[in-house]
């Protein structure tokens, strides 16, 4: 039975060998004859971790505060009587078990609050938000991806060797800054070659390809910046996977075929190689939006990240909690999609 | 007719010190199946990859390797991937992952013959079907995987692959070593049929004699990274010339040779680390048959009979084989 | 020891920590409260390396490398507080997860990998915004978003310890579950929890640098990330004071960089069949 959570990908990430006995499986495939259970496991799983989630946002946004109305209040005169309105509006006199079936009903209704700030529901912000952060984010990931792996899979194939050196050093060092440093600094470096905020000039009123050229000129920096943080992520876990499989025999037989180095690892080595690290490349990728929070912030990038770092100058509890929430869906849904795609690709555990 | 494959004083080392394999020399007629026979570190792995040059990077081969006249050690690189799998293939232990476990069989048996012929996919697929029918294995099964099918099935696999060039030459790393009894007697057996049918030369590994000697005209010994002893096997089961040869021989017991029939006797000590110079015999300290000699002389192959060397100083040296 | 010594990527570490850290401890010798507040320094505004301000200065006219001398204070005091936390709470879920792998255990790691599952900038946040501004705040924060890793690395190693035929010695004897705990998995733990130690202040660092700069620190603090904070809204960005931007954001990759090399020599040296 597998394990629920999100624990579970990890340990699909190296499987254990598939069991050879000399006179092991023998006879028909049975590729996709689990699927629809395995994926019906694995939603379950998510569920679960999703609703431990929900938990634990309400906890922290729900009981922790010592009295939420008065961080509402803050800096602003209240009499007493106007914030025991409040309390009673926000049902907060309520017994615990009570506000967090509401709030349950609330947040899987797509109620997300309402924004103190705003003054908007925090659903349609986040609606609106959406948008932006996928675009950077997806921009960034594959960017990351693609460099990550060219580069992981060549240091990895000649590790020790001056590439692979060079590219340690330089994925160390760039994770060892923070990503919001790196982000000012390009800003500073480029100051009048790139636009030094924001996703759109509003000045220029630009519409259609002008827009999308428009965009991408502001896109570049973020992106960037985004890229810089998150591909040696990526060439660490390729290279890993890489150095894996150098000492198989299967490549022995690929040599002995008369295939060249490239060819060998090309169409051997890489594909097996692949397959662990697609589980791992998509479970980053969940971090990949926390990451999108401190870029949006330095650029001034409309996603969610910018309306996060927004909520907290008040701090905006009700879209704070939003955010927390859609953050923390996406990394489950991530996860999730490791799960799927390693199970696809694999034929070893298809047929488990 | 010149021989197909001619070794001459080839020699392994790897850095700093490690002389895996010291001055090996053979011949190899068309057709000719060779056995290739020694305890594990005697260097017969070592010798049959470095052949092909399939060794790690880190080491170094040096000797002559004459596959029909062109030494191989010195030829150029595109020249050595022409010859790999079109004129000498290798079947190697298909029991553990010597197949690539993401792609389906039918596909690895083809992309040698697309390499080195010029034919269709469609083509290289058709004749990949046909090879899996040869050894036994359901042509239908093409698309499957590796760890679908058992241990004997993958070896058969192997051997499927190893013919899709129609090579001269096949090289068998200890093919059949993880399967067991009654499946090996059948690989072993299709193997020798199919090579006898197209008068393919082979050149089989095992640290088993029995295994060897029921399928190979000739036996080379190895011990220490060095040949001891080279001849018919007929000829070495009986009336082995080398004390080592004996003592492998009563190690593995061969079906119908009456003397096997008592048990074997296991023999003393280690054989030597492969970072000693050796001066003289290797397998001088634990030979029941030393003298002071054979620890000091060093011991050149000499005649022992027709087409039997072996390198023992109680083999008196006539002429030179 | 000696084996430590012989890496010269962790000579190189622990060499940047003793200065930083050496200049941490000294800094009140040298640095005065007038320097630090800004309503006390007469320093020329946002001004590029003069005369007297070798790193320039700041808004109030602070000098930078003043201020990034001390920031190592602040910062360093935060990440090492915070990795204390964090590994006090992770060894103890650990060492229990891995000495009652029935139930309790399982929960235990149930519990672990929900945390793991949850995003950690976004909880961090969440946790900090929601428990008021400040350095405690932040200290928290980290502690709970890093705990897992320790916790997992001390329950699979007590899991080790405890397979080990003098544990089990121990048990025949009469001993207790803490003394097990204490006396015979502890010390066997304590080189694992060592490492990750190095790493986990090396992570801490960063973190406390992120949440500072998005407003979650006290404002009055001097920490490397404060300062890019005050740099970044008070317009050092677009004003090009690249001066401003430098000193703290090498300081802490110096930082960071001594104390994951530091680690990885130690982890090298305690474990040699490590492939790096």
């Amino acid at each position: 039975m597998s394990e629920p959570g999100p624990a579970a990908p990890v340990t699909l990430a190296t499987p254990a060998t598939p069991a050879t006995p000399a006179n092991g499986v023998a006879g028909g495939s049975k590729r996709s004859a689990g699927l629809p259970g395995y994926l019906a496991g694995r939603l379950v799983a998510a569920a679960v971790s999703f609703l431990v989630t929900l938990v634990i946002g309400f906890v922290i946004f729900n009981l922790m505060p010592a009295d939420p109305v008065r961080t509402l209040t803050r800096g602003r005169p209240t009499s007493e009587a106007q914030l025991e309105q409040l309390r009673l509006q926000l049902g907060l006199d309520d017994p615990v078990w009570m506000r967090f079936l509401s709030f349950l009903k609330d947040t899987l209704t797509g109620e997300l609050g309402y924004s103190w700030q705003f003054q908007q529901p925090v659903a349609s912000l986040v609606g609106e938000r959406l948008g932006p952060t996928l675009l950077l984010m997806g921009t960034a990931a594959a960017v990351s991806i693609v460099l990550g792996l060219w580069l992981g899979v060549h240091s990895g194939w000649r590790h020790g060797g001056a590439l692979d050196r060079v590219a340690s050093a330089a994925s160390l060092t760039l994770w060892s800054v923070p990503t919001f440093w790196l982000g000012m600094i390009l800003l500073v470096l480029c100051i009048g070659i790139f636009p030094a905020g924001g996703m759109s000039d509003p000045a220029l009123n630009a519409t259609g390809f002008d827009y999308v050229i428009d965009v991408a000129n502001h896109l570049v920096l973020p992106c960037l910046t985004m890229v810089l943080v998150v591909f040696a992520q990526y060439v660490t876990i390729m290279r890993s996977s890489i150095i894996d499989e150098l000492g198989s025999p299967y490549l022995l037989t690929a040599r002995a075929k008369g295939l060249t180095d490239a060819e060998v690892r090309r169409r051997h080595a890489v594909p097996n190689a692949l397959l662990p690290s697609v589980t791992v490349i998509f479970m980053h990728l969940g971090t990949l939006v926390s990451g999108a929070i401190t870029v949006e912030a330095v650029y001034s990038w409309p996603g969610l990240g910018h309306l996060t770092y927004e909520a907290l100058k008040i701090p905006d509890l009700p879209l704070l909690q939003g955010t927390f929430i859609v953050f923390s869906a996406s990394v489950i849904i991530m996860n999730l999609l490791a799960d799927l795609v390693y199970r696809l690709l694999d034929p070893r555990v298809r047929a488990a | 007719m010149s021989p197909l494959l001619e070794v001459r004083d080839l020699t392994v080392t790897y850095r700093p010190d490690v002389r895996a394999v010291r001055g090996v020399g053979f011949t190899l007629d068309a057709g000719q199946t060779l056995g290739v026979a020694g305890e594990s570190g005697s260097g017969k792995s070592t010798m049959a990859l470095g052949l092909l040059r399939l060794l790690a990077p880190g080491a170094r081969v040096t000797g002559e390797v004459r596959y029909r006249g062109e030494d191989l050690l010195t030829a150029r690189w595109s020249r050595l991937r022409a010859v790999r799998w079109a004129g000498a293939s290798v079947v190697f232990q298909g029991a553990m992952s010597a197949l690539n476990p993401v792609r389906a069989i039918g596909e690895q048996i083809a992309e040698p013959i697309l390499l080195h012929e010029r034919v269709s996919r469609r083509e290289a697929r058709k004749r990949a079907a046909e090879l899996l029918d040869k050894v036994g294995v359901p042509a239908a099964r093409a698309g499957d995987f590796p760890h679908e099918f058992s241990g004997g099935q993958r070896q058969r696999v192997m051997i499927a692959m190893a013919l899709a060039c129609r090579p001269e030459l096949i090289i068998a790393d200890e093919p059949t070593t993880a399967l067991d009894a009654v499946v090996q007697a059948q690989v072993l057996e299709l193997l020798s049929e199919l090579v006898r049918d197209a008068g393919i030369a082979v050149i089989m590994i095992s640290h088993d004699l029995s295994v060897l000697a029921g399928t190979c005209d000739r036996l080379a010994v190895m011990y220490a990274g060095r040949l001891v002893e080279i001849g018919p096997s007929k000829r070495l089961v009986g009336q082995a010339a080398h004390p080592y040869t004996e003592a492998l021989c009563r190690a593995f017991p061969v079906i119908g040779d009456p003397a096997s029939r008592y048990a074997p006797a296991g023999l003393p000590g280690d054989p030597p680390r492969l970072t000693e110079q050796l001066p003289g015999c290797a397998f001088a300290p634990r030979c029941p048959h030393a003298g002071d000699a054979c620890r000091t002389e060093p011991v050149s192959l000499r005649p022992a009979g027709p087409d039997h060397l072996a390198a023992c100083l109680r083999v008196p040296e006539g002429e030179p084989a | 020891m000696r084996a430590l010594l012989k890496r010269p990527a962790g000579l190189a570490g622990l060499a940047v920590l003793a200065v930083l850290g050496l200049l941490a401890l000294a800094a009140p010798l040298f640095i005065g409260p007038d320097q630090l507040d800004v309503t006390r320094v007469d320093g020329p505004r946002l001004s590029p390396p003069v005369d007297g301000y070798p790193l320039g200065t700041d808004q109030a006219g602070r000098s930078i490398l003043l201020l990034t001398i001390w920031g190592a204070r602040e910062s360093l005091a935060i990440g090492l507080i915070a990795t204390v936390l964090t590994v006090l709470l992770g060894s103890a879920v650990g060492l229990l997860a891995g000495h009652y792998p029935g139930r309790v255990g399982n929960a235990l790691m149930h519990v672990t990998d929900w945390f793991i599952a949850l995003p950690s900038l976004p909880l961090a946040i969440s946790l900090s915004a929601v428990l008021g501004q400040g350095a405690a705040s932040i200290t928290i924060a980290i502690a709970v978003t890093s705990w897992t890793a320790t916790a997992r690395l001390v329950r699979a190693q007590t899991l080790a310890v405890e397979a080990r035929p003098f544990v089990e010695r121990a048990r025949a004897l009469g001993a207790g579950n803490a003394q097990i705990m204490l006396r015979q998995v502890l010390p066997n733990v304590l080189p694992l929890i060592l490492v990750s130690s190095t790493l986990t202040v090396a992570s801490a660092i960063l973190s406390e640098a992120t949440l500072t700069f998005l407003g979650l620190g006290d404002p009055t603090s001097v920490t490397w990330g404060a300062m890019l904070q005050m740099a970044f809204s008070g317009g050092a960005v677009t004003a090009g004071a690249w001066w401003y931007l430098l000193p703290p954001g090498i300081a802490i990759l110096l930082v960071v960089l001594g104390f994951t090399l530091t680690g990885r020599a130690v982890e090298h040296v305690l474990n040699p069949r490590m492939v790096s």
